[in-house]
């Protein structure tokens, strides 16, 4: 029952919202800041009850979730509204609520128009994301997957700012919503693919995870197959070269959007690769895994590079995190315990680090009205506490031990190694450029000759709140990783068996 | 015992925090006080930890928590003391102790100084996090902790953008290190299963035989972070600039611990580095170079701290030919001799610095002995202990044991770079003192100089000079456990070496007294014109690294990033909507609403398609 109802919860709650615009504008941020945090109680509680760290050997065929439910939907197609969870999804669970609050708190000031409206966009999002890390029915996937799209479309063309160099809010939206679309029916071609492919053999239509997961392939089909699958998580995560929506869509987005981009729909696109293009298609992903982490690579280079040229401060940041995907994507492919671990606990500290550096250029965009780095510099002193902040965001996101960007990142490194040398030397120059990025937003933004006198208004409680609280998270789950890592390491641990590289690792 | 150890690193952490969370509270007084207590109490409880263990020499491993357990790899917060260590954590705790005093007095009535002292006490926690870390993630954590406050103190006066280069400088030029540094761990942990340093140390001679490719590499992976980290060549250009922080950040981090952390690398991998003679012995050469580039640069310098800076990388490089020889109590102990002198230099040039109402170029002071005695004696202690001056000094001792090392081990080449660099040592450090002390005032600053009060300028200065002399040199490191055996040889050339050492740094004084004192106007005639232009221009610039960086390196990447700032990938992307832009002005102009054009095309094409199955048929 619970599964159903972190999904429920937030979809009624976004009706509410919409709904209760009617009695005043704080009614519809209360209703979504008590829904995203009842989904938060029931992700923490199912962490709590739950016992993610032993793999239970059940029979072939059926997986080892934690807790399941499901109920007929379609039964003529095999369909089913199937819902379960493991160690992997929990956390991502957790890290969509966890990240839904903190939207809904930092929209608090910002959105002044259709407050309602907006909070039922917002909170959908988050039922397509939570929906996509729960469904294991490849049809209510796809349908979780697509859901996720139209309100984030709605929120960046309708609260989104259009910047003065001729980028439309529109033109973002429109951009966002057709590389996704386009590729998520790529995936669906591949799932009716496999479908058929799964009927062929086996006389039976089904949608579900678990009966397609065997499905015997010819290479060719597989490789197919895969790539449909392959391309719709590449444009999500995203990969260079399909990341050309990110920055438009994390510039022109509101700070709730930008937060929700980044913080949880690029990791839907690394949780699609795990649980669904690994483990339907070991051999073809094993196949096509030289050249994922020389795309990783290339995002790498490619995401720091572009960076260190932008002037908006939010496209800074969207190019940062193509570079701190490239890591990520690495780390899947090399798909050895210790690296897809590292991808966990790295996507989980992107997902801080980043948003936190979204919420903070928003909160610095309601200070000075700009988000022009060339108008910025000299603010250390003006701004209160939130510089303070911005260094230790900046130093998570630049790997510093201490904090979690550091587990991941060394974890994914220290795991592909073994696997591939080479990639891992020349990702390792990308910690020397992650600074370079990382120290020229402090730089442009807070140090240098002020530009003008005077102190803006220090951080409120609730900004304040949330940015400690990120950073409390940041740096807690960086000394002592420990209870990220075993609730996602089961869940993983079969993948590096899939991909035959369980061997690599350990055995000097 | 074990539950002082942690208190080490968790006294200056705690000052970190709550003079970070109660900021506004505290004032500059508050914040000074906070910050020396830190410290202080840290210096407490490492004397504590040194009695006990020089009572009881046994080593002391304190495991705080698993840190990253996954699988085969176990890194723990794991802190482990031995003689080496608590070398190195005396030197942090105290020598950092006197510096954090006399930075109250240096830094009062600046802003930023809660600032100041949050950094500074979160850098000794880093560091000693360094020191005492028994595997080499932790360590990584205290490598990377350091850095990073070298970051912000070197930008510590944030509003003038140079700063804010040579901070950023400095970060970006060891993180290169680092990130060899990094790769090595890596490797170093596939090879073997573990980071465990001392489990590092047992495995590795029984994976490999001595000059295996594989330990080569490894160790040069290692040596790539430890060059970076202590300013060694070709990793050495972002220490000069680094003297843009405070000076009690330079003498702190940028003279007596940070820059110093490559040798402890080196000197703690001692097994790894054995069992590489290749990596070994080119350890030796970039530490000889090093000590004679940055011994010509500091020659001619205009700026007092970057005199000192390049005096810093010039004794580092002392350092790493020991290290190079296999000397590896030597090194140690000229760290510990070096961050005794090189701190009351830099405490004295900061004293000099204030006194003078923020002067530090040598051409705009002068004379200033009767006005400055206590910063002018700590400039004659430090100086005689820098240049070695025979019997009387710290730095004699040390020096001398590094030239015995190169001399026992056969090294005559190493030996020779390191006798000239002595001569180069005497004759810079000559020219500082002088250019400060001695001849006529360059400047108002200068003549209306006033003499710094209280014991917080007084003390640290006096305790460092005392520990400069002789009494510092009495200090023997207990390292007799942790590190191999030093090279033995005959006494009657080591005295022979003592002899020749000693007069070649005498010999240096009394060049660098007749020409600086005497020949003065001579000295700076052939400076101005023709070749001596020409070799002081290369010594200024410290013969072009810089330049040659920015051409090689920083000018491309700037080029690369400019090229690449409008995303031409997603620009290529959009070419489909483009075209299909273009169609749709093509397409619709075919859509005139003239009768007659439809009538043409229908039957063009009709009769096209009649052709085309006529010809099919």
């Amino acid at each position: 029952m619970a599964l159903i109802g972190l999904i429920l919860i937030p979809f009624l709650g976004g009706l509410a919202c919409w709904q209760g615009e009617r009695w005043g504008e704080r009614v519809p941020r209360w209703i979504a800041l008590g829904s995203m945090l009842l989904v938060l109680l029931v992700a923490l509680g199912l962490w709590w009850q739950g016992d993610y760290r032993l793999v239970a050997a059940a029979e072939p065929g059926s997986l080892p979730w934690a807790v399941e439910w499901r109920a007929a939907w379609i039964p003529r197609f095999g369909i089913e509204v199937h819902l379960a969870l493991d160690g992997l999804s929990l956390v991502l669970v957790a890290l969509t609520a966890w990240l839904g609050v903190l939207a809904v708190l930092c929209s608090w000031h910002e959105i002044r128009r259709r407050v309602g409206f907006f909070h039922l966009n917002l909170l959908w999002i988050l039922v397509g994301v939570v929906g996509v890390f729960l469904a294991v029915d490849l049809f209510l996937f796809f349908v979780f997957w697509e859901m996720m799209l139209v309100p984030m479309y709605f929120l960046i063309a309708l609260w989104g700012h259009s910047s003065a160099t001729g980028r439309t809010r529109i033109g973002a939206a429109t951009k966002f919503f057709i590389y996704t679309q386009a590729s998520g029916l790529l995936m669906l071609v591949s799932i009716l693919g496999l479908v058929f492919a799964h009927r062929a053999a086996t006389g039976d239509v089904t949608f579900s995870y678990a009966a397609l997961r065997g499905t015997p392939l010819s290479d060719a089909l597989a490789m197919w197959l895969m790539l449909g699958f392959f391309l719709a998580f590449a444009v999500k995560l995203p990969v260079v070269p399909l990341h050309g929506w990110l920055p438009d869509a994390h510039a022109q987005a509101p700070t709730a959007g930008s937060v929700d981009l980044a913080g949880i729909l690029l990791k839907t696109g690394a949780y699609g690769l795990l649980r669904f293009a690994l483990p339907l298609f070991p051999d073809a992903s094993q196949a096509i895994a030289p050249l994922a982490m020389g795309l990783g690579l290339v995002g790498i280079f490619y995401g720091a590079l572009l960076a260190c040229g932008q002037q908006d401060i939010k496209r800074f940041i969207a190019y940062t995190s193509i570079s701190h995907m490239g890591f990520v994507l690495i780390g899947i492919y090399a798909g050895t315990a210790l690296a897809l671990q590292g991808v966990v606990a790295l996507m989980v500290a992107h997902a801080f680090s980043t948003s936190a550096l979204f919420i903070l250029s928003g909160q610095l965009h309601e200070r000075l009205h700009t988000r022009d780095l060339r108008e910025m510099g000299g603010l250390w002193g003006r701004l209160g506490s939130l510089p303070g902040f911005m260094l230790c965001f900046v130093v998570a996101s630049l790997g510093m031990p201490g904090t979690l960007n550091f587990v991941g990142e060394f974890l994914i490194l220290f795991g592909s190694f073994p696997v591939a040398p080479w990639v891992v030397a020349i990702a390792s120059a990308g910690l020397v450029l992650a600074a370079v990025y990382s120290l020229l937003l402090m730089q442009r933004v807070h140090h240098g000759p002020p530009r003008g006198e005077g102190r803006s208004t220090d951080l409120d409680r609730r900004e304040y709140a949330m940015l400690l609280g990120l950073l409390a998270l940041v740096l807690g789950l960086g000394l002592y990783p420990q209870p990220l890592l075993d609730t996602a390491g089961a869940a993983l641990h079969e993948l590096p068996r899939l991909l035959g590289n369980a061997m690599t690792l350990g055995s000097p | 015992m074990r539950l002082l150890l942690p208190l080490t690193f968790l006294l200056p952490l705690a000052g970190t925090l709550s003079l970070a969370f109660l900021q506004a509270r505290l004032g500059e007084r508050g914040s000074a006080r906070v910050g020396v207590t830190s410290v202080g109490l840290a210096a407490l409880v490492t004397a504590l930890l040194a009695y006990r263990f020089l009572a009881a020499p046994e080593v002391l491993t304190v495991t705080l928590w698993h840190w990253i357990a996954v699988g085969d790899f176990q890194a723990t917060f794991g802190l482990r003391l031995d003689g080496l260590s608590l070398t190195l954590l005396g030197i942090v705790t105290g020598v950092g102790l006197l510096i954090h005093a006399f930075a109250a007095w240096y830094m009062r009535g600046e802003e930023g100084v809660t600032r100041f002292y949050a950094y500074m006490n979160l850098f000794v926690a880093s560091m000693v996090l360094l020191v005492l870390g028994d595997n080499l993630l932790l360590l990584f954590l205290g490598w990377e902790g350091v850095g990073l406050c070298s970051y912000l103190l070197i930008g510590h006066y944030y509003r003038v953008a140079a700063n804010g280069r040579a901070a950023f400088k400095a970060f970006i030029v060891t993180r290169l290190g680092d990130a060899l540094l990094a790769i090595g761990l890596f490797l170093l942990f596939h090879e073997l299963g573990t980071l465990d340093i001392a489990e590092i140390l047992r495995r590795a001679p029984e994976r490999w035989a001595a000059g295996d490719p594989t330990v080569e590499l490894a160790a040069l992976l290692l040596l790539g972070g430890a060059l970076g980290k202590s300013a060694q060549l070709p990793l050495h250009t972002w220490l000069a600039d680094a003297m843009a922080g405070p000076t009690p950040v330079s003498a702190l981090i940028h003279a007596a611990t940070m820059v110093t952390a490559g040798v402890y690398l080196v000197a703690r991998m001692h097994g790894l580095f054995l069992l590489a003679p290749d990596v070994l012995a080119l350890t030796g050469v970039l530490g000889a170079l090093t000590l004679l580039m940055a011994g010509c640069a500091a020659l001619a310098q205009t700026d007092i701290k970057r005199v000192l800076a390049y005096s810093t990388m010039s004794q580092i490089g002392y350092m790493f030919l020991a290290l190079g020889v296999a000397g590896f109590e030597a090194a140690i102990f000229h760290l510990m001799t070096h961050a005794f002198f090189k701190a009351l230099l830099f405490l004295a040039a900061g004293a000099v610095i204030v006194g003078c109402h923020h002067e530090q170029d040598i051409r705009r002071l002068g004379g200033l002995w009767r006005r400055l005695p206590l910063a002018y004696a700590g400039f004659v202690v430090g100086g005689a202990a820098l240049a070695a001056l025979p019997l009387v000094t710290a730095g004699f001792y040390s020096k001398d044991e590094i030239l015995w090392q190169a001399l026992a081990s056969g090294h005559g080449g190493l030996l020779l770079a390191g006798l000239l660099g002595s001569l180069l040592t005497s004759l810079y450090i000559l020219r500082l003192i002088v250019g400060i002390f001695h001849g006529e005032a360059g400047s108002d600053g200068a003549r209306r100089a006033e003499a710094g009060r209280g014991p917080a300028h007084g003390l640290p200065l006096v305790v460092l000079a005392l520990l400069s002399t002789v009494l510092g040199a009495a200090i023997e490191p207990p390292l007799g456990e942790a590190l191999p055996a030093p090279h033995q040889g005959g006494e009657g050339w080591h005295l022979a070496l003592e002899i020749v050492a000693g007069g070649i740094a005498l010999l240096g004084i009394g060049l660098g007294a007749w020409l600086f004192l005497r020949r003065r106007a001579w000295l700076a005639a052939v400076a101005a014109r023709g070749r001596g232009a020409r070799l002081w221009w290369l010594w200024h610039h410290a013969w072009g690294f810089d330049a040659a960086y920015d051409r090689l390196l920083v000018r491309p990447y700037r080029g690369l990033v400019w090229g690449l700032r409008h995303d031409p990938i997603d620009a290529l992307c959009h070419l489909p909507a483009r075209l299909a832009g273009r169609l749709h002005v093509v397409l619709s102009r075919l859509q005139s609403g003239r009768l007659r054009g439809y009538a043409v095309a229908m039957a063009v094409g009709a009769t096209l398609i009649l052709l085309a199955m006529a010809v099919v048929a």
